[in-house]
């Protein structure tokens, strides 16, 4: 039990960050504050991927001797890292565009507090 | 050329999007018609890709010319055929009558990003529905969406609120399917559809294949606003500009029930979902839900815009019905409804695009027999609209309940056949109410006294707007007349083996 938790300690601190990240989006009442968390959740699943593509006793992804047969153990696995550098393009892609909704907002409303949004919305003239 | 047609709408689409901006710099005026031209492109490609396909089985297009497990490669399936033709036929329609309403709508500075941001939406759905990786598939995935938050933003004064919490939760599904990749790709060391499904069955049910499935399922759920999972929907339908709205009610949620049917059916297999691991019978009892709630939601709105989203929740229902149902009849109500629904909605929020550029509002509880008379030919979409979502006999909304009532036959559970035929009442409750207000209700007000008896002034919108609206409006009867020739010649063809 103790080898299966400190075994994979990397994952269940991914999975704190995930919470940490939920909870920030879903629950928090300032929107800057849950884009913090989106941003927080973003991380966690971009660690998620990065960690699985670590291994022990293993290096960079550029073959050491051009000849010869390659030990593909003996390299971390690059596509993973690949993967990621788009879906942190993504994740940068998804702040500016929530950045800039909340700019909308606060020039609108004036707040950027949930319930204070909830009631001015109430106010507005249909 | 022809090789490449399979990416073709694709590339024309995400071109044309990126060049609109640099167009808009020195004329503006050829914005417009470059867009309607890539959009037309498209359609007549997908059209053209879904004929071959039916007719000589599918194209795997390898990009780059990499092989499969490596590269990426792109599917044109007849399911992915079928769905590609639909999404680019109707996104055609409704880009025509877009435009006078982005003209009242939006300020002119705003146009060329307005139409560059809708195309690159079209190609993140093209894209989604086209490959066969499922990395490229989140990509895909986030561009439709973050085109959408800013096609929502522009709307009326509470839009950017909605375009906000449409992208929180947004987020939240797109990472959830992206950590089901994950977990997928770490268990079966591949991201590429075909070949994921040929490692699945050695794996079995081991707890990191399910954790997948449900993670992706959520992801998808939220992006079709499945039932516990719709709460974006109503207010991002209802502040969206008017144009914004009629582009993605019709083919913005059909794309997660695209994802879940490929998923389902294409990778994990139907014995996975629904003996080893029965997430297909969440599915549809979710999906009952929806329905009822839907319908009753509907039935409580004042706003036009806002009972069509609470029916496109219900509608939604009947999609994952059919998918959770998970037999031949119940896939092919599926991907029937994906078809009709989109037909249903997008005449229907033409219609509410009419009424808010004439009337200035889309207030129920305002409607008099006056609007019939104004606009008699818009009215006449909209029963005919109504109808089709009631499921009365010509039109399509009758033969997508049909085939799912026999998919509920077929698997004996008769609760779900109660659910289809009191949902088709509790439609035609908050439909028949606003029939009944424009074709019966006598004008009231100030209107009557100055002219008791001559009927109100023709205000009927202009040819651009009326022409998408009565041609969708046809094409619902239409399509329910000839639903045998789709059914027998295009559906059964979707069917994923093993049916």
């Amino acid at each position: 039990m103790l080898d299966f938790i400190l075994g994979h300690y990397a994952y269940w601190f991914i999975l704190v960050l995930l919470v940490i990240g939920l909870y920030g989006m879903l629950l928090k009442k300032n929107l800057v504050k849950k884009v913090i968390g989106m941003s927080i959740f973003q991380s966690a699943v971009i660690l998620f991927f990065v960690a699985g593509a670590s291994k022990w006793n293993a290096t960079v992804p550029i073959l050491e001797s051009p000849e010869g047969a390659v030990d593909p153990s003996r390299y971390i696995n690059p596509l993973p890292h690949t993967l990621m550098l788009t879906a942190i393009v993504v994740g940068v892609a998804t702040m500016g565009v929530a950045f800039a909704l909340i700019i909308m907002i606060y020039r609108r409303y004036h707040t950027l507090d949930e319930s204070a949004l909830v009631e001015k919305m109430k106010d507005d003239v249909e | 050329m022809l090789n490449n047609a399979p990416v073709l709408p694709l590339l024309i689409l995400l071109g044309t999007g990126i060049l609109i901006p640099l167009v808009a710099v020195k004329l503006r005026r050829l914005v417009y018609p470059l867009a309607l031209t890539a959009v037309l492109a498209a359609a007549g490609i997908s059209v053209y890709n879904a004929v071959n396909v039916i007719h000589s089985g599918p194209v795997y297009y390898k990009f780059g010319g990499w092989f499969s497990p490596i590269g990426i490669e792109y599917v044109l399936d007849p399911l992915s055929a079928f769905i590609t033709a639909v999404i680019n036929g109707i996104a055609f329609l409704v880009l025509i009558h877009a435009y006078k309403l982005v003209d009242s709508e939006l300020p002119a500075h705003k146009h060329p990003p307005y139409y560059a941001l809708a195309l690159l939406m079209l190609c993140g759905y093209n894209g989604i529905v086209l490959t066969g990786d499922f990395f490229n598939l989140y990509v895909f995935l986030e561009i439709s969406s973050l085109a959408l938050y800013g096609l929502i933003a522009v709307g009326d004064r509470k839009s950017p609120i909605a375009a906000f919490r449409y992208l929180i939760i947004g987020t939240v599904g797109g990472c959830f399917y992206l950590l089901g990749t994950g977990f997928l790709y770490m268990s079966t060391g591949s991201l590429n559809m075909a070949d994921v499904k040929a490692i699945l069955p050695i794996l079995g049910t081991q707890p990191v294949v399910i954790a997948s499935l449900v993670l992706m399922v959520i992801g998808f759920g939220i992006k079709m606003a499945l039932f516990p999972l719709h709460g974006w929907l109503p207010d991002a339908y209802t502040y969206a500009p008017s144009a914004t709205s009629s582009l993605m009610a019709p083919i913005g949620i059909k794309i997660g029930a695209y994802g879940l049917i490929r998923i389902f059916f294409f990778v994990f297999g139907i014995r996975f979902v629904t003996q080893l691991f029965p997430l297909a019978t969440v599915i549809a009892w979710l999906s009952v839900a929806a329905i009822i709630y839907g319908s009753l939601m509907a039935i409580a709105q004042d706003e036009l815009k806002r009972m069509l989203a609470y029916s496109s929740i219900s509608q939604i229902g009947y999609i994952g019905l059919g998918i959770g149902l998970a037999n031949a009849y119940g896939i092919l109500g599926a991907v029937l409804h994906i078809l009709n629904h989109g037909l249903m909605k997008a005449c229907l929020f033409l219609v509410a695009g009419n009424l808010r550029t004439r009337l200035g509002h889309t207030y129920i509880s305002r409607w008099d027999d006056s609007v019939r008379q104004k606009m008699p030919w818009t009215m006449a979409a909209f029963v005919v609209g109504a109808m089709a979502m009631i499921g009365i006999p010509p039109t399509v909304g009758f033969f997508s309940k049909w085939y799912l009532a026999l998919a509920s036959v077929a698997s004996k559970n008769w609760i779900f056949l109660a659910v289809i035929l009191l949902s088709s009442l509790l439609n035609a409750v908050y439909f028949f109410r606003i029939i009944e207000r424009v074709y019966m209700k006598p004008i009231s007000g100030s209107a009557r006294k100055k002219q008791p008896e001559a009927a109100a002034e023709r205000q009927e919108v202009c040819g651009s707007m009326l022409v998408p609206t009565l041609v969708l409006g046809g094409a619902l009867l239409l399509v329910g007349l000839l639903n045998v020739v789709i059914v027998k010649g295009i559906l059964t063809k979707i069917l994923p083996p093993g049916f």
